[in-house]
């Protein structure tokens, strides 16, 4: 069995110039999102009133919560003149309003053109603000035309550990838990498994509650809930990170910042998305507590492979269209190719360079041609089902158009999923998630074999 | 209380307690998270519903993709309007220019859906970075035989009302620009109705049965060539006022054609609009028409709307809208509906609609002008809501405090307009009032239930 040669990469260029419904969003929103998973902080958006509006509206059709963003508020004369003083009155307007513990300053494609270097500019009013009570400023540079919305979340996740991360006498018993852009549900799992494994976990961020929290008598101005800064300071000093995502192996991300500045030991692991990538999370968190496996978790896994067993046939050879962020999809090719599904087109908007690699080495039980695309949109997409005979999609809900268009079913997964409720609470991580999506799958499928039947039938 | 900032304190206003002043038209206060967006914006929902037309996103992706199919905006045709297309301009672009990308961009597009025109919003950095839209936009017109035109919508220029401005500037030079044969003296363009959820098919019906035919729908359901012949029509009927009075009074000054300004939000409103274009025609058979219709639809609604009243009598609800002239009927759709409106606010209204309002409602009605969520949930809080009508910005602070919500913006999927559109109105507020889920939240059950039983 090889491990590559299957997956093709075609490089001929794009046949359009233009971006035709994108499957990105831009940076600053992954920073935002990021952002509401750290205790006490608000979003604050270096740019136009519009950025943060739109990211606010974005965000708020996905979780159904509020979801507050400031922005300084570009007007022609801070674009000509620089925007120093709408940035430092924002800051006083939201401090005293919010009462924010952290405040993260993320740029926009506005702010860096015109050449604004925020933490320069934050250096006056930082000092000024010097006090007890004083918001920590957290600089973050996603400029909208670099990246896209998964690079804002990375970046942000390292700018706060970057800023807070402080080196203690002796490395503490607790580990770092990057996930990246995961679900409400997906970070409550991962405290659920931290917890069982007795493990003391700094995960990084956490909107769990931010982001899916109960209804309310008063209002909060701030949400609770999200990571502790007194936990983030102690990152530095932890005994190990680990950091999900195939894709950004080599990149900037704060696993590599702590190992380098702390030599904090760091676990690169693939999106736990089905068996085989959450066996290799389970296997290092065996080796970071010195126990084994609670049995609740070998249950799951159990019943996990026995539920493939039992619906392998109605997914065998069946094949899908996946796309999203870079490392979603590298996870659920994962799964798909795990359970015998082909996924023939692995797409993303994002370009990290290594989709392709990634996906060869998920996907090494398949024999059959995969298409892996990065840097491309939704009707691309679109085109290249088209040729493929797809069964079904799985992504987030802007792929409805295509779905809609190919008349096949859409899995809903990742982020945003705009015409569903629930979204936060979808599953993707672990034995469990693995559990769920593998039922959606297989149910969607079988509904879409029953209602296509001229004389329907009871038993599957 | 609210917790209200010092530069916003003169943005709010409680009727009776002092006398009236209100500030408005002024540029958000930064860091107060404004419910605003920017300029793009407001040239983005305003040209959206013309279908057969490419709308191209020139700059950075963020714009397109959090603008792709967002209105609820149908088309009874192509939906070309529908798909995002975006320039997507990366750092190279951004440091050698957007020029040629966006010029192979549009010739791309147009050769592939062939519209009939082409709208080019320019965003933030466009400038900046020093491209020649109107250049561009020039040339591929000039190739493709096509209106290509472009829309200065940089974000930071202004607040959402100067991106209408830029909208309507681009549809002036639309207008005017094909013959206005056949076209009935007794005609109109509608503007200011924006098809959610296929509204001005049921504000076109009303103008069908009443003999008055409507050349230009601008830009609900909106068609390039009918925009082109707008000037033929005998009267511009203008609702959404914020948003196209500018178009109105250009089309006055340029073809004549005077305008009114309607609404078709509630019974009220929706039949004096249809007598007021009635009289404007002084065409008695017309007027008589009119009444007919307007007494053949309050009929047939009437009995449900009142049944709706019973239950909702006495009960308090908050506005906070986009524009101040859409507020106006809703409060007196909600009145109609025995309900009082206690809170009432405008992103972008001006000091005259303020005014209104302010006459029009209730002793000790808020009246807010550019608000934000912190100071909406502490009206609905102090205000004791029971439902808040808004777009979706609004809707989980609403949710959040155990208040009902109905959404009244961009993405409904009922039709709020007409006479139908009222009792469909009347089922929504309704629908979400009295839902048993309330007695469950913090807020009401705390209320039903003392904390302390005495011994």
């Amino acid at each position: 069995m090889s491990t590559t040669p299957h997956v093709v990469k075609k490089s001929r260029p794009p046949k359009y110039v233009a971006t035709r419904n994108a499957c990105k969003l831009c940076t600053p929103l992954g920073a935002c999102l990021a952002l509401r998973g750290i205790e006490g902080a608000l979003p604050f958006l270096h740019g136009s009133q519009g950025c943060a509006t739109y990211m606010r509206r974005y965000i708020i059709s996905h979780f159904k919560e509020p979801m507050d963003i400031a922005a300084s508020g570009f007007s022609e004369a801070s674009t000509i003149f620089g925007g120093e003083q709408n940035l430092h009155r924002g800051l006083q307007n939201v401090t005293s309003q919010y009462h924010p513990s952290l405040i993260g300053i993320a740029t926009t494609c506005l702010s860096e053109t015109i050449g604004e270097d925020v933490a320069q500019l934050l250096h006056p009013y930082e000092a000024a603000l010097e006090g007890a009570d004083a918001p920590v400023l957290v600089p973050i540079s996603t400029p909208s035309y670099c990246g896209t919305h998964i690079d804002g979340f990375h970046a942000a996740v390292r700018a706060v550990v970057e800023k807070l991360a402080t080196a203690a006498e002796s490395r503490g018993d607790h580990f770092n838990l990057f996930p990246g852009m995961v679900s409400a549900a997906d970070i409550r799992y991962l405290k659920e498994v931290a917890a069982d494994f007795s493990l003391e976990l700094v995960l990084l961020p956490d909107y769990s509650d931010t982001l899916d929290g109960p209804a309310l008598d008063q209002y909060h101005k701030i949400p609770e809930g999200g990571t502790p800064i007194a936990a983030i300071r102690s990152s530095a000093s932890a005994s190990a990170t680990v950091e999900f995502g195939r894709t950004i192996a080599g990149k900037a991300t704060a696993a590599a910042l702590l190992h380098e500045r702390f030599a904090v030991p760091s676990h690169r692991l693939g999106a736990p998305i089905g068996v085989r990538e959450t066996d290799a999370f389970f296997e290092v968190l065996e080796q970071l507590s010195g126990r084994s496996t609670p049995a609740k978790h070998r249950q799951e896994r159990g019943r996990l492979i026995d539920a493939y067993v039992d619906g392998h046939k109605y997914v065998s050879g069946k094949r899908a269209v996946v796309y999203g962020e870079e490392d979603l999809v590298v996870g659920l090719a994962a799964l798909l190719a795990e359970i015998g599904v082909v996924p023939v087109l692995c797409a993303s908007g994002g370009e990290s360079g290594s989709l392709a690699k990634s996906i060869a080495e998920v996907t090494a039980d398949l024999d059959e041609p995969i298409v892996v695309r990065e840097g491309t949109d939704f009707m691309s997409m679109a085109d290249e089902a088209k040729q493929l005979s797809v069964d079904f999609l799985i992504g987030n809900s802007k792929g409805y158009s295509v779905a809609r268009q190919l008349g096949i079913p859409l899995i809903r997964v990742g982020f945003p999923i705009h015409d569903r409720i629930g979204g936060q609470r979808i599953l993707h991580l672990g034995y469990r998630g693995a559990q769920q999506l593998f039922d959606r799958v297989v149910n969607t499928l079988i509904e879409f074999k029953q209602q296509s039947s001229p004389v329907g039938y009871s038993y599957m | 209380m609210a917790d209200i900032l010092r530069e916003r304190e003169r943005q709010v206003y409680r009727k009776g307690a002092q006398p009236f002043q209100l500030d408005c038209e002024k540029q958000s206060v930064a860091g107060s998270v404004s419910q605003r967006a920017c300029v793009f914006c407001g040239s983005r929902v305003v040209l959206y519903p013309i279908a057969d037309a490419l709308h191209i996103v020139h700059g950075p992706i963020g714009c397109a993709s959090y603008t792709w199919d967002i209105r609820g905006a149908l088309s009874s045709g192509p939906e070309l309007h529908r798909l995002s297309f975006s320039t997507d301009l990366r750092e190279l672009d951004v440091i050698q220019g957007g020029e040629k990308k966006l010029y192979a961009a549009l010739c791309e597009l147009i050769d592939a859906h062939q519209p009939k025109a082409a709208f080019v919003y320019a965003t933030c950095i466009v400038g900046i970075i020093g491209d020649d839209v109107e250049a561009v936009c020039k040339r591929v017109s000039r190739e493709k035989g096509i209106p290509v035109l472009p829309v200065h919508s940089e974000g930071f220029k202004g607040t959402k009302k100067d991106g209408y401005r830029a909208a309507c500037e681009a549809l002036f030079q639309l207008v005017g620009t094909a013959p206005t044969d056949g076209i009935s003296p007794i005609s109109i363009n509608i503007l200011g109705d924006f098809n959610l959820a296929g509204e001005i098919w049921m504000i076109r019906e009303y103008f069908r049965r009443i003999g008055v035919e409507v050349v230009a729908c601008i830009t609900g359901d909106g068609r390039v060539d009918d925009i082109r012949r707008g000037h033929g029509a005998a009267l511009n009927v203008v609702q959404c006022s914020g948003s196209m009075t500018y178009l109105a009074k250009s089309l006055q000054d340029k073809w004549g054609t005077p305008f009114i300004r309607v609404s078709y939000f509630g019974i009220e409103d929706m039949a004096q609009s249809l007598y007021d274009i009635a009289r404007f025609f002084k065409d008695p058979y017309l007027m008589q028409r009119t009444q007919d219709l307007v007494r053949q639809e309050i009929e047939a609604i009437m009995p449900t709307v009142v049944e709706y009243r019973r239950k909702l009598q006495g009960k308090k609800a908050a506005i906070y809208v986009g524009g101040a002239f859409k507020a106006f009927s809703l409060v007196r759709a909600l009145r109609l509906l025995g309900m009082q409106t206690v809170m009432v606010g405008s992103q972008t209204g001006n000091r005259e609609d303020y005014e209104q309002l302010r006459e029009l409602c209730d002793e000790g009605t808020i009246i807010v002008d550019d608000s934000n969520p912190l100071e909406l949930a502490s009206f609905l809080q102090e205000k004791e809501v029971d439902v808040f009508i808004g777009g979706v910005k609004e809707r989980p602070i609403a949710y959040k405090l155990g208040v009902g919500f109905c959404d009244h913006n961009h993405e409904r999927k009922e039709a709020l307009a007409g006479f139908a559109g009222m009792v469909n109105f009347a089922r929504e507020v309704y629908g979400t009032v009295m839902s048993p889920v309330w007695k469950l939240t913090p807020r009401k059950r705390e209320r039903a239930l003392p904390k302390e039983q005495p011994e």
